[in-house]
């Protein structure tokens, strides 16, 4: 009854073995393929903690389906920049040290640099509103904002 | 004297050491005589330095996400006059680290850090010694730079060449004389943090990414209610899911065990308990008076001053006011995780938990094992904001590992979190002041209901009262500070009446009893003021006697550019503004922050949305300046999120607010901005910052919408309902 799923994450073809084909792509990208930048929150969509990008768009993995996710292809936080190589959206959150305990950071970095692939100069509100279904629970929301809108050129 | 060979294994990359020490337990057990000191008292204890000078401190506190890891790497290497690449912490392991006490109460620096800061001073002064001997030069001829001591004009050596790899076997000098504040090149600076790169690329272990060999994954099944019984157990549909290992169940402890973390999820899901039935909370819509009707242990006087009962007599008008403050979940973005691995009757616990020396013992005594026998890590993990899951959830872990004999693995769901990590108690207080003709306070007095505090330090482990094994007395946390109050006033009682009981099992948030305490106090010297048709700064002004308390208010006015405020507002329209100020000197005995929030007020709709914070603040010396700016703004948005939105919610069995959707907290687009003034003070001691701020934020809010509108609200969260109900006939 396991079957072998095919996924394509940060440009590389894996397979996995699952029981359940409606595991969420959250558990597969976590204890499967060993990534840690997608993040266990609420298993409800209602944090975004576990954000992932879905060819492109900003998806949350705690409820997507493993199974829809063959064929497609999947970025994580591991997948847009390094410590050494960050992207730009990371690498402003370094700069404006936008994390405290930085649960949260993952699905904040994916969200913003979901909005920035489609919206290159967004106003204070537009980020806000992107980010408005994210929770950070330290209260870094200043800088997360200020963060975003470095990364967009703005500051 | 520096005989002992320091144990190679302890200079191991912290990164891997999180597996590698693993290995390690026996071999210190077996051999105390070369086990690392985690004595308070020897410079070992804290600091170790290896042949290529790489510093290691071991710090008892630990970085719950606040910057602190940075903060003492920042101290060590100042004190010691090392790079900061060079200094590496590793923190909250039993075996390494000494127990500097829990890391709660804004300590971690003002405590914590200070003694490693006295360690470094301590090994400096020593190695100066050495190098003195070594170089055949004068201590007084010899400067230190980078780690390398230097005789004037001459040759040199460094601390790996003095000391490497081996103990310094010296007591720790408390008067060791400390670096003069004008040389510092690295305490001060607002130096990024050494974490932040690996939280942003997902190279960062957390607690809940982290794994061992051969480790199983479990999942509790939790009671309908919070204290119901299980009756029976069907575990027939569990077994057949891929993956199910076994069932764990010990009293009304039920747990699925299984190989992979989504077969647990199922597992746990498929199980059929059936339970008694208990409804023994309050009704909810009636809280308040079941809070002021439980059954008072006893009184405690916090503050006295003069006569308050006569005083109030005396007095030419009186103002009386009650405040409650909701019951409140910490609410941790990641749900508590632990991995423990009990195996030939010693344990091992890796954990986030903000109190690994003592959550040592507690689980020593809820297995029946001797504390030495117990290994606690830490590993950091999502922000607790004071004892939320971390130590039930270890608990959870030891007890599963030591039925099923291999290292297992407990990852709480969200309902897990919402529902069984001990909660912010219900906060109950009577406020009366007394004013005369001239409007000067006379008379204060102030009491709280707040739940007895039966022995320090442990919060029950859910696991100990579900297993029916050893356990301890609930603790609520030091909840009466903030009661006593900053001003002159004359005439003061302020009162604790302990109760013997609260409704959901008590333990400490963010700023325990001070953010509820100085919420009523401050509201109420509003009130006070506004009763006196005085501006609300310039009447704390008029009742302090404390030139550092006076410079705060002063930066603040200018901060916040306030004018004069009467006392009278005068409403008109939909949309109101107001600003309202607070301020606190935490404990009376340390860090000092006063605030103005400006609000805007929907008054048809009763919504109140924070626009600002000023805030400035006081803590002495400044460790690290955008560390603390980090946390003072963590601190306002957090709190204005307490403020505004949080309230547990429960029927009579069991918590219902089991998601982030019935207990909402701030998200972005109501985000206050935050404009700060640091007062920093490089010749005094440093003072905590994780918590002061929080202390004075509801009172500035609730201020700030009587500004804007003329209602007292006088009750946390202040909901629109409440808005509107206080608005009637203004």
């Amino acid at each position: 009854m396991a079957a072998t799923l095919s996924l394509n994450v940060n440009g590389a073809p894996h397979s996995v073995e699952v029981d359940d084909p409606e595991m969420p792509l959250l558990y597969a990208l976590r204890n499967d393929l060993g990534l840690k930048g997608p993040r266990f929150g609420c298993g409800l969509a209602q944090c975004g903690a576990c954000t992932v990008h879905v060819d492109g768009k900003a998806v949350r993995s705690c409820v997507y389906p493993s199974s829809q996710a063959a064929g497609k292809k999947i970025t994580t936080l591991e997948g847009l920049g390094t410590p050494d190589k960050p992207h730009p959206v990371q690498k402003a959150f370094i700069d404006e040290q936008a994390a405290q305990c930085g649960y949260c950071i993952n699905g904040m970095i994916m969200e913003a640099a979901a909005l920035l692939a489609t919206n290159k100069r967004p106003s204070e509100d537009q980020i806000k509103e992107a980010l408005a279904g994210n929770l950070c629970r330290c209260g870094t929301h200043v800088r997360i904002v200020r963060a975003v809108k470095r990364a967009s050129g703005q500051a | 004297m520096l005989a002992i060979e320091l144990p190679r294994r302890t200079f191991l990359k912290s990164a891997g050491a999180l597996v590698v020490t693993f290995t390690i337990v026996p071999a210190l057990a077996a051999s105390p005589a070369g086990a690392k000191s985690v004595a308070k008292d020897q410079v070992d204890g804290f600091v170790a330095i290896d042949a290529q000078g790489n510093v290691k401190i071991f710090s008892g506190k630990v970085d719950l996400g606040t910057g602190v890891q940075t903060a003492i790497a920042q101290i060590a290497a100042e004190e010691l006059s090392v790079p900061l690449a060079k200094v590496e912490v590793i923190q909250g392991d039993t075996a390494l680290t000494p127990d500097q006490g829990a890391t709660w109460g804004s300590l971690s620096i003002q405590a914590g850090g200070v003694q490693v800061r006295q360690a470094c001073a301590t090994a400096r002064e020593a190695l100066l010694d050495m190098g003195a001997k070594k170089l055949g030069a004068a201590r007084g001829d010899l400067s230190v730079k980078d780690g390398k001591i230097q005789a004037a004009g001459g040759k040199g050596v460094s601390y790996g060449d003095l000391v490497g790899g081996r103990q310094f076997e010296l007591k720790l000098d408390p008067k060791a004389p400390m670096k003069d504040p004008s040389q510092y090149t690295i305490v001060g600076k607002p130096v990024p943090r050494l974490d932040i790169p690996g939280k942003v690329t997902g190279t960062f272990t957390y607690m809940q990414d982290f794994k061992v060999d051969g480790m199983l994954e479990a999942r509790v099944v939790r009671p309908k209610a919070l204290k119901a019984t299980l009756v029976s157990l069907d575990d027939k549909a569990a077994k057949a899911i891929p993956g199910y290992v076994a069932t764990v169940r010990k009293g009304s402890f039920v747990a699925a065990v299984a190989k992979n973390e989504w077969a647990a999820i199922r597992a746990a899901d498929a199980m059929k308990p059936a339970w008694s039935d208990w409804a023994g909370l309050p009704e909810k819509a009636k809280l308040w008076d079941h809070v002021r009707n439980t059954k008072v242990a006893k009184d405690e006087a916090l503050q006295t001053a003069g006569d308050s009962k006569a005083a109030m007599k005396g007095a030419a008008k009186t103002l009386a006011a009650t405040y409650d403050f909701a019951i409140h979940t910490h609410g941790s973005i990641g749900p508590s995780c632990a991995v423990a691995d009990f195996k030939d009757g010693k344990l091992t616990i890796w954990t986030a938990s903000q109190a690994t020396h003592s959550l040592r013992k507690q689980v020593a005594r809820m297995m029946s094992l001797q504390p030495e026998d117990v290994r606690c890590i830490y590993v950091e993990g999502a922000g607790c904001y004071g004892r939320n899951g971390h130590e039930d959830a270890a608990a959870d872990a030891a007890l599963i590992s030591k039925e099923v004999g291999k290292p297992v693995r407990v990852q709480w769901s969200r309902a897990d979190e919402h529902g069984w990590d001990p909660k912010g108690p219900p906060t109950l207080l009577d406020l009366r002041g007394g004013l005369d003709a001239a409007g000067k306070v006379v008379a204060w007095e102030s009491s709280v209901f707040i739940p007895d505090k039966p022995k320090p330090y442990d919060v029950t482990l859910v696991a100990a009262e579900l297993a029916g094994l050893p356990k301890d007395a609930a603790f609520p946390g030091n909840i009466h500070q903030g009661m006593a109050i900053p001003y002159t006033f004359p005439n003061i009682a302020a009162t604790a009446h302990w109760l013997v009981e609260t409704p959901f099992k008590p333990s400490w948030i963010r700023t325990p009893g001070r953010m509820q305490n100085t919420f009523a106090n401050e509201s109420f010297i509003d009130e006070l003021a506004a009763a006196a048709g005085v501006d609300p700064i310039e009447f704390r002004r008029r009742n302090l006697n404390d030139p550092r308390g006076l410079e705060l208010l002063d930066r603040l006015v200018k901060l916040a550019d306030w004018k004069p405020r009467n006392g009278r507002p005068s409403p008109s329209g939909d949309v109101a503004k107001g600003r309202g100020v607070s301020y606190i000197k935490y404990e009376l005995k340390r860090t000092y922050v006063g605030a103005v929030a400006d609000v805007t007020v929907n008054r048809k709709t009763g919504k109140v949305k924070v626009d600002r914070f000023f805030v400035a603040h006081d803590c002495g010396q400044i460790i690290n300046p955008d560390g603390l700016k980090n946390q003072i703004e963590g601190n306002v948005v957090q709190t204005v999120s307490r403020t505004l939105l949080e309230e547990l919610q429960f029927d009579r069995s069991m918590v219902t607010s089991l998601d982030w959707a019935s207990y909402p907290i701030l998200t972005f687009p109501d985000m206050p901005d935050v404009v700060i003034d640091l007062i920093d003070r490089p010749k005094e001691v440093p003072w905590g910052a994780g918590e002061p701020t929080a202390a004075v934020v509801p009172s500035a809010v609730a201020n700030a919408v009587f500004d804007a509108t003329g209602a007292r609200l006088r009750s946390v969260p202040i909901t629109p309902d409440k808005v509107l109900a206080g608005s009637k006939g203004i």
